[in-house]
């Protein structure tokens, strides 16, 4: 019977530079569904968890869902799932483009990366044939000229690569796919330069749609679904008109919008930096993902080139979180982040982190040769985030390594707004409180896509819910992380949950792959998910202590705008979070593994 | 009145406009006379914090208006 999952795993060990095919147990993937979850269990299956994490014995597992490739509304998201550099825990990045389908229709649900090339390599697949190939004329350049490059040598190629961030292992470096499709946090990147891997080109000669279990009853439910996504005002409207940039007002309006580096929570020159703003004088054109109704990106028009332009987060990093107020500077460094392949939301909060320490005086002058970590300096965001790709000058070295890091060297590490050292998106959580749970115990650190509590706190979606109060959040926040889990491992984009509920995901899946998911069962394979990568994090040392937010959100009140005076109370939601979890000082106990079938 | 106004709210109208303030305006209200239907704002902010359209306005609130939109 035929199903969406290809059943071929591709090993390759860069070491001894072979390659095998290997047959993906159904049981398993349908257990784990795929991508984040199946990515994470085939992972740790073969990983010692306290493994260095830039050494040949650390492997990379690059893997789709069962509904990448397949007809369905975004079905082309894959997932990059190592250990993180930046974190020292689980990292699964997520991407979206074209890369990820084009694997499922050469015939492979996953890579493994394995071991390290004694100089620099890459990968070429057409369809059936692997071949390793001399790297030596691409180490060093962007992710671009390496792309084109490579799309002139292997015509059809859709490539995924690293660019000088990964070579330098940046801590905070990206996996890229088609020049500005990132694999963004964790430091992922730095893991796949570590084994001397510049780029994986894949080309698919007989498939351009994955075959599934039952077509008729994929058919109409994708149906129904892409029904939805256009008729809901999020996914219908607003993203396609603004972007995801369309936040940076509303986030603003509640004064939760970061700004300095969390020094204040609202830019009364937002506007300026706005999604409206972006569609009104920069937008060219409107970009999408492989089998994407909906089209969030933003293409801008940079120097008479067409050039992805940055999205929310990226906005909000750059912008207000750096003092910045013109957009011009803001898509120069999100290019200049794409072209490093650095992870955006990483690079600009250490750089507003370097501007709080130049600030107070902890940085000097002389160290920022000639380019001043001052707010507000158009180009200091995008000298120092080419600095910290190409790993050039003492501080930019020190920067690539993350805010963490550069503000332990100073002394001052509370100035970095990480959580287990990975820095946080653009909300603050002393005004958004659900948020705040979220970000303390996601399992990959600071992040705002592993339980998007700003969907319910700020936006109303799929109800609303009072953003200061604490009441159910925790029971909210485990719901809409186990929830993610089940989209990260099915190669949907996290974008579609503002359309569909978990029914429609289950019937997606089912159709495509012959399981029998319904809406309990689905939310318990994402709880799984979730407990798995607990349990990893666990064995690679993480201490209970870590989930916790920064101290600025603990003790010191938002000092300005609507939510002046809102401190976290992630004190009173944390106990109550762990006891909904079945979790224990931080970990899961006995009961809930079994529970779990872990 | 201070009514701020963002995404496709904006069109074919200003970025701020100033509405004169009446005794038992509410947000319906607020809407009629800006020639907006009620079911295209979904977030509807009264100094900042969320409420419904039947919330009483004073005259020196700062009403903000969005119609339906995300991100991430």
């Amino acid at each position: 019977m035929a199903t969406s999952y290809c059943g071929k795993i591709l090993r390759i060990n860069l070491s001894n530079k072979t390659c095998r095919v290997e047959e993906l147990d159904l049981e398993l993937a349908e257990k784990f569904i795929g991508g984040r979850g199946l990515g994470t269990k085939l992972y740790m299956d073969e990983v010692c968890p306290t493994v260095d994490a830039l050494s040949p014995e650390n492997k990379v597992v690059i893997i789709s869902g069962p509904l990448t490739g397949t007809a369905t509304p975004t079905g082309c998201r894959y997932m990059v799932v190592t250990k993180s550099p930046l974190t020292g825990m689980i990292a699964s990045s997520n991407s979206g483009g074209k890369w990820g389908a084009v694997l499922k229709y050469a015939g492979y649900d996953a890579i493994i990366l394995e071991g390290k090339a004694e100089t620099p390599c890459y990968v070429n697949i057409v369809d059936d044939k692997v071949e390793l190939l001399d790297a030596a004329h691409l180490w060093g350049t962007t992710v671009e000229t390496c792309k084109h490059t490579l799309e002139e040598a292997h015509k059809g190629a859709s490539v995924l690569n690293i660019g000088p961030a990964g070579e330098t292992l940046s801590l905070v470096a990206a996996v890229m796919n088609e020049g500005e499709r990132a694999a963004g946090r964790s430091g992922v990147g730095a893991v796949v330069g570590s084994k001397n891997l510049k780029a994986i080109c894949v080309t698919a000669t007989t498939r351009s749609v994955m075959p599934v279990y039952d077509t008729e009853a994929l058919k109409a439910v994708t149906s129904k679904c892409m029904a939805k996504i256009k008729e809901n005002g999020v996914t219908g409207a607003g993203l396609p008109t603004y972007g995801t940039a369309v936040l940076v007002n509303i986030i603003n309006q509640v004064g939760a919008y970061p700004t300095r580096n969390w020094q204040h929570s609202y830019d009364e020159n937002a506007d300026a930096t706005s999604g409206e703003t972006l569609k009104e004088k920069h937008l060219v054109k409107n970009g999408f993902c492989h089998r994407c109704p909906i089209g969030c990106g933003r293409i801008v028009e940079i120097d008479g080139k067409h050039v992805g332009g940055p999205e929310y987060e990226t906005i909000w990093g750059f912008g207000s979180n750096c003092g910045i107020t013109d957009l011009e500077y803001i898509n120069r460094a999100n290019l200049m982040c794409n072209e490093m392949g650095n992870d955006t939301i990483s690079v600009s909060c250490t750089i507003a982190a370097a501007m709080e320490l130049y600030q107070k005086g902890y940085i000097k002058e002389e160290e920022c040769e000639g380019v001043p970590l001052i707010w507000g300096n158009g180009e200091a965001i995008v000298v120092w985030t080419e600095r910290m790709g190409r790993g050039e000058t003492a501080l930019g070295k020190l920067m690539a390594q993350g805010s963490h890091r550069l503000c332990e060297h100073y002394g001052h590490p509370e100035i970095a707004m990480v959580v287990k050292k990975q820095e946080l998106p653009a909300y603050d959580a002393r005004g958004i409180q659900g948020i705040g749970i979220t970000y303390a115990t996601s399992n990959r650190g600071g992040c705002h896509v592993r339980g998007y509590m700003i969907a319910p706190e700020i936006l109303g979606s799929p109800e609303a819910l009072e953003r200061t109060a604490i009441d159910d959040k925790h029971v909210w926040a485990k719901i809409f992380q186990d929830l993610t889990a089940v989209i990260d491992s099915s190669g949907l984009c996290l974008f579609t949950s503002f359309a569909l509920g978990a029914a429609e995901y289950a019937e997606l899946i089912n159709a495509a792959t012959g399981t029998n998911y319904d809406v309990n069962s689905l939310l318990e394979a994402g709880e799984r998910v979730y407990n798995l990568e607990r349990v990893f994090n666990q064995k690679a040392g993480m201490d209970p202590s870590e989930d916790t937010l920064p101290k600025r959100l603990l003790e010191e009140p938002i000092a300005h705008g609507v939510s002046k005076g809102h401190l976290s109370r992630l004190d009173e939601m944390l106990p109550k979070y762990y006891e909904a979890r079945g979790w224990e000082n931080a970990f899961p106990t006995q009961a809930t593994l079994e529970r779990l079938g872990l | 009145m201070e009514v701020r106004l963002f995404a496709t709210l904006r069109e074919k109208r200003e970025k701020v406009v100033d509405v004169p303030w009446t005794p038992g305006l509410d947000g319906y209200a607020l809407l009629g006379t800006l020639g907006i239907a009620p079911e295209d704002v979904a977030i509807f902010l009264i100094n900042g914090v969320h409420h419904r359209l039947d919330a009483p306005l004073n005259a020196e609130d700062v009403v903000a208006l969005f119609p339906p939109v995300g991100g991430g």
